[in-house]
């Protein structure tokens, strides 16, 4: 338990703050967190950050509690885990979700917590956490695909003071870099994200300048306090007492040969509060994919879906906190035993998206949207350049990729982009002139996104021909078991990777590989999943799928999923009529909420037929 | 006598600006605007304004415009049916949009998504590759991309675009592609992206060469009937404060988009400038939107990107921020929260704030106003008069929704939240680019302006706060009183290390004879000329450049052109983020700007009148201001003299705009018109 040192002891003055003041802070808030952003964007340098956006920003009130930011971290498990003082001037760091009780998750995260004073108080905390593309370890970008423990996932750095009392601690600096592959990037994206919360930390200083702490700290209290009345209210509008929901969705393997593994989530509604329940989900994996889950994350996830649809203006926070309880059993998936390897959790952090989603559209259809593109998926190339000007140079590339945005009950869901906020992907011409790449196609496939009333976005094909011998890594999900419908859509297509290689061979590739060796002029291709279908296909408006055939987002084969037959490129209103009438005919009344594809038996007996890939053991 | 002509056409009323070069002497004309086709309205308020100079057509030389068109294409879908060719395999990069979701964690759920610019079936692919070296690694098949332009020609575009991967290294394909296009799709617009964006990033190149497509129809068209009717020297001023031939507009239409409020902002300087302040924050407040910008040594800072609506575009524009705050901007309560939100919905020109008696019944920032006692009823200029009562009933349901005790004070609190949204943008362009906003002063203008601006001069700490004369044309003025300008660049990424001065020395020269020779074309003698050099510059491996001035006489060979960019980078770098690091340079892109002179304008000068404002007293009336009522005296702005101090709490009126002094402070009456707002004591 960390211990805080304050000049100033007497205890702040609760006062009353009128409602305009309250909105012009949480105004100021929300600046003061967007530009923490833009001064990381602005001065990193390792592509993932400066290019891809991966880092997750938050200011926290006098307890750490989150007043702004967005999903990830929590600042009360980091000062719990902290054995020392901290006083002004100092700044934490830390990437060990161990002692952190997973306020991170993996060690790629790099988290910087520093607290805010205004006249020896305490009066906020800043933080942000960012991904480094490389934090040492045995392979290159630090995510081994078959590590069994978190000490083969590069340096582990426990909470210390980076900086005690504004001073630089320059040795410890030294040594963690001289972990690490690409040194000069974690220098600049460390600097970044310390600049970025020195940034909030001045602003919550001038607030407190100009409205006084009393009133900020007060006001605080009321913002985390409108979240709690906010969630109260809805809670009872939205779930009934006492009734138990559950959804069941799946991570398709560990890396290691295990999978598919089952991930559980159920609420009840008690009174005021709810119980979030992981229990039933699978045990901790032998591989990295473990997604070591902080009850404080879980309760966030919970949070934005419900308040972001309610009122899509407010300043969300942890005041609600309160009203949820979290029971995440031990030894699971979600809270493995030390020392376990953690390093591919991004498919679980992805699959929390559908996971809520399935959830809590139950009860919610403004919520029910079908299941996206939920991970992030990475692609990573590196080596030394054989020849050329660049002779012996070393070169290495992380990076994320993107699919299908799910059918949604305002819409389609947009094709090849990003479930995470601010994401965007590398152009191709930062790739081909930092890189020996050259990418040859990036484009979506059609038919890739469920068919249904509101269509699935469609998966991204990337092909990307290797001009120099190097390695590659991939970590990936969703090759096997299939992201859902909802209300009579269909789901979406499944992820593909493979190499066509230089000397004519093509090699399919699992969705978890590292140390794959490629040859100049070998070309991946790595096709990433469509999201599913909304609402009854056979509903959707023959004119708008024609325009999508037209458009080559649908083929024409792709265009009978709707019941739409084409005459060149229009629509055969009668044989359109026709074959919707038999097709419907065909189906049962009602079509269930959720369309997860064929039983899961089914999908692994048929596994190697379908995707050249053995089927994974199930875990045990 | 010699006339210059200043048109700004905005969304309700085009105005004109006559002005006498000689003597200074200004006529202004307000016409109703003409959407369907705007040069109606700019021909009947030049004739009106001529009329009022007893003058005609003939004696005025140059016509100086600032146009919406281009904005208004974008900002209402109503631009040309674009097709574009990429490189085979990239037809979806609009699609797929760099793949970006605006929002927070769950904001994909509520996005809608908007459709590309150029629409799908109406992209085509050209089989070619060219390498980021420029190589060409895949020779163009020019058969293939003739069958698919022919399709396109088939379809009905109004306007091409080409787009080819790595063309900002080596253009020659899409030049290849245009000329076939010239063959296949005869007068057809054609933009070709490495002409309009030769820098890295395709998608960014993409959409900003679609969107010079999409406006150039309609711009090409106005303008050519524009020429027409009015048969002068045409100049249109640009997103980025200068003006272009009505010719070279035309060519490159999407430099256009941002050419309304960067007139916004040249006028300000022209106007700060006569009252001797050259360091401005601008603050343009219409009815639906804010517009501001920071202004250094009377230089608007340049950005690198224009954003209208939901579009973004990488095109050179005075860096304007804007908030979706204006007095139409709609008050409401969420149910659930029961916190209060004002806009970014707009209650627009119809039907209008609920005062404007015109069916409106949301509450607005006018109505909060008009219940404050801000905007006398009985004094509204006869324009429009101002409902109270529905104002007030407008108000009182905000009061209701929040249980405050009056309308008075929900009417305060709509006042202060839409000025906090305010000023959040004013420390987007200020504190937040490492400037310090009471190192300047505020310039308020827009109809709306003089209203809020007293109250933002307190929240930035900006003293003076300057109020133009005529706030509501000051577009017109910055269009009549700007300069020719035409600017070069090039994209050229290089560590310092590959770079030598002499290098750089002869792009610098290119740059600015190419440039330079523009400018002359229009008349603008060499002798005349100022030449100004930027690069972009930032850390090797940095996504984001930070652009700095350079010297061309520090080139000497040597090195100390390259030592002085360096150092110059490292101090802005060290001022934006506090931190440096060892890490080489790396030039990304140089500019030559070369401009002519400003135009000699004289100023008006009021004549001398002392301290005392009493002649100019109308009345007074009452107005609530940090929760009490008070009584505040009612200035005509027409019969103030320079040197008359008007103490708040005080209003002074004129025709198009209102301007509220708050108590503790007081406008002094500069001599060149401006009133100059101060606290008192200070």
């Amino acid at each position: 338990m960390a211990q805080i040192i304050q000049t100033a002891t007497e205890p702040v003055t609760k006062v009353d703050v009128d409602p305009v003041t309250l909105d012009i802070i949480e105004n100021a808030l929300r600046n003061a967190r967007y530009e923490m952003d833009e001064v990381l964007f602005r001065t990193a340098l390792s592509p993932g950050i400066r290019e891809q956006h991966d880092e997750f920003p938050l200011i926290g009130d006098p307890d750490g509690k989150m007043v702004v930011g967005q999903f990830g971290l929590s600042i009360p498990a980091l000062l719990d885990g902290y054995d020392g003082t901290i006083a002004e001037g100092d700044v934490l760091l830390t990437s060990d979700p161990y002692s952190c009780d997973g306020a991170i998750s993996h060690a790629n995260d790099w988290l910087v917590v520093m607290p805010i004073y205004v006249a020896g108080r305490v009066v906020g905390w800043a933080s942000m956490f960012g991904h480094m593309s490389d934090v040492g370890g045995k392979t290159v970008c630090s995510m081994p695909t078959d590590a069994h423990t978190i000490f083969e996932e590069g340096v582990i750095i426990p909470p210390f003071k980076l900086y005690d009392g504004g001073k630089l601690n320059e040795d410890a600096l030294r040594v963690i870099l001289n972990q690490v592959r690409q040194p000069d990037w974690n220098r600049a994206d460390l600097n970044g994200i310390v600049a970025a919360c020195r940034t909030a930390s001045r602003r919550i200083q001038e607030l407190c300048a100009r409205f006084g702490v009393d009133t900020y700290v007060s006001a605080l209290d009321a913002l985390l306090d409108r979240n709690y009345q906010a969630m109260k209210a809805l809670l009872g509008i939205v779930f009934e007492d006492g009734e138990t929901i559950s959804f069941t969705d799946y991570i398709c393997d560990d890396g290691v040969g295990n999978g598919p593994y089952q991930l559980t989530l159920s609420l009840t509604r008690t009174g005021e509060k709810v119980l979030l329940d992981f229990t039933g989900s699978s045990a901790q994996s032998p591989g990295p994919i473990n997604y070591y889950i902080n009850e404080n994350l879980a309760r966030m996830f919970f949070g934005i879906y419900m308040i972001t649809v309610a009122d899509p203006q407010i300043l969300w926070n942890d005041g609600f906190y309160p009203l949820v309880d979290v029971k995440i059993p031990d030894h699971s998936f979600w809270k493995p035993d030390f020392p376990a390897a953690l390093n591919a959790r991004n498919h679980g952090v992805g699959r929390i998206f559908d996971l809520f989603g399935g959830l809590l559209g139950q009860k919610n259809p403004d919520l029910l949207n079908a299941a996206g593109f939920s991970s992030s998926p990475h692609f990573m190339y590196s080596g030394n350049y054989a020849d050329g000007e660049r002779a012996g140079e070393w070169f290495q590339l992380y990076s994320i990729g993107f699919g299908g945005i799910p059918g949604r009950p305002i819409g389609d869901g947009p094709d090849g982009h990003s479930l995470w906020p601010s994401f965007v992907n590398i152009p191709c011409e930062y790739l081909e002139s930092y890189y020996p790449l050259r990418i040859e196609t990036w484009e979506t496939v059609a038919d890739t996104g469920g068919a249904g009333l509101h269509r699935g976005g469609n998966g991204v094909d990337v092909a990307y021909r290797f001009l120099q011998p190097g390695t590659i890594a991939i970590h990936d999900d969703r090759w096997l078991t299939y992201p859902w419908g909802v209300n009579g859509g269909d789901p979406g297509a499944r992820g593909r990777k493979w190499i066509d290689r230089a000397d004519g061979g093509r090699q399919i590739l699992a969705s978890k590989v590292h140390d794959v060796a490629v040859a100049k002029g070998d070309v991946l291709h790595f096709v990433t999943w469509g999201g599913g279908g909304w609402g009854d296909p056979l509903a959707r408006d023959p004119e708008l799928v024609a325009l999508e055939v037209r458009r080559g987002l649908v083929t024409r084969d792709g265009a009978a999923r709707y019941g739409v037959v084409l005459i060149g490129s229009q629509v055969d209103s009668d044989a359109t009529e026709e074959l919707r009438a038999r097709l419907r005919e065909g189906r049962p009344e009602k079509a269930p909420v959720f369309n997860m594809g064929p039983p899961l038996e089914e999908i692994l007996a048929n596994c190697e037929a379908e995707t050249g890939l053995p089927a994974p053991r199930m875990p045990a | 006598m010699r006339y210059r002509l200043g048109v700004d056409v905005g969304g309700t009323f085009t105005d004109v600006l006559l002005i006498d070069e000689d003597s200074g002497t200004s006529f202004r004309a307000k016409t109703p605007s003409t959407p369907q086709d705007q040069s109606v309205g700019v021909l009947t308020g030049i004739e009106k304004v001529c009329a009022a100079a007893v003058t005609s057509l003939d004696s005025i030389e140059q016509v100086l415009h600032g146009t919406t068109v281009a904005t208004n294409a974008i900002l209402e879908g109503k631009g040309a049916r674009v097709g574009l060719v990429t490189t085979a395999g990239f037809r979806q990069v609009l699609q797929i949009a760099r793949s970006f979701v605006p929002g927070g964690l769950a904001g994909w759920i509520i996005w809608p998504k908007p459709e590309p610019l150029a629409p799908l079936e109406h992209t085509v692919e050209a089989v070619e590759r060219i390498g980021a070296d420029g190589e060409v690694i895949v020779p163009l098949d020019e058969d293939d991309i003739r069958a698919k332009l022919r399709k396109l020609r088939d379809d009905g575009i109004q306007a091409l675009a080409i787009a080819l991967i790595n063309s900002y290294v080596d253009g020659r394909h899409e030049e290849r592609v245009a000329a076939i296009a010239a063959e296949e799709l005869p007068g057809v617009p054609i933009s070709v992206s490495s002409r309009v964006l030769p820098e890295l990033r395709e998608y960014e190149r993409t959409i900003t060469t679609v969107a010079n497509g999409y406006v150039q129809p309609q711009v090409t068209t106005y303008l050519e009937n524009l020429l027409n009717k009015i048969d002068k020297k045409l100049y249109i001023l640009r997103s980025d404060g200068g003006l272009a031939s009505a010719a070279a507009a035309a060519a490159n239409p999407v430099s256009l988009l941002l050419s309304g409020p960067a007139g916004g902002v040249t006028g300000a300087v022209w106007a700060a400038d006569q009252a001797g302040y050259t360091d401005l924050l601008t603050f343009d407040m219409g009815g639906t939107s804010t517009d501001v910008a920071l202004v250094e040594k009377g230089l608007p800072r340049v950005g690198r990107e224009t954003r209208v609506g939901d579009l973004t575009v990488r095109s050179a524009s005075v860096d304007v921020r804007t908030v979706g705050a204006g007095g139409g901007s709609i008050a409401h309560v969420p149910e659930l929260t029961k916190a209060l939100r004002v806009g970014p919905q707009s209650a627009g020109a119809a039907p209008g704030p609920a005062a404007y008696g015109a069916g409106g019944l949301d509450p607005t920032v006018t109505d909060a106003n008009v219940v404050l006692g801000y905007l006398p009823t009985e004094l509204a200029g006869g324009e429009i008069s101002l409902d109270r009562a529905a104002a007030r009933t407008a108000v009182q349901r905000v009061a209701d929704a929040m249980g405050l005790p009056s309308a008075e004070a929900a009417a305060a609190g709509i006042v202060d939240i839409v000025n906090e949204n305010m000023f959040g943008a004013l420390r987007l362009v200020s504190v937040q680019q490492g400037y310090d906003p009471r190192d300047f002063a505020l310039v308020a203008f827009g109809g709306a302006g003089p209203l809020h601006a007293n109250a933002l001069g307190k929240l930035t700490g900006a003293w003076p706060v300057i109020i133009p004369p005529s706030p509501g044309v000051l577009c017109a003025y910055g269009d009549a009183t700007t300069s020719l300008r035409d600017e070069a660049a090039r994209t050229y990424i290089r560590r310092f290390s590959e770079l030598s001065d002499d290098e750089l020395r002869g792009i610098f020269e290119d740059l600015a004879e190419s440039a330079s020779a523009t400018v002359e074309a229009e008349g603008v003698a060499r002798a005349d000329q100022t030449i100004t050099y930027q690069v972009d510059i930032r850390y090797h491996g940095q996504g984001f450049e930070i652009t700095v001035p350079a010297q061309v006489k520090d080139f000497d060979g040597a090195g100390a052109g390259l030592a002085a960019l360096g150092a110059a980078f490292d101090a802005e770098h060290e001022r934006l983020f506090s931190f440096l690091l060892k890490n080489e340079h790396e030039l990304v892109s140089i500019r030559a700007a070369v401009s002519g002179p400003r135009p000699f304008v004289q100023a008006t000068t009021l004549p001398e009148g002392g301290t005392d404002a009493t002649d100019a007293v109308r009345t007074t009336t009452d107005v609530y201001v940090d929760g009490a009522t008070v009584s505040a005296t009612v200035y005509d702005r027409a019969k103030l003299r320079a040197g008359n101090v008007v103490t708040g709490p005080a209003i002074v009126t004129e025709m198009d705009s209102t301007t509220l002094v708050l108590p503790g402070h007081a406008a002094t009456v500069h001599p060149s018109g401006s009133l100059l707002i101060r606290p008192v004591g200070n």
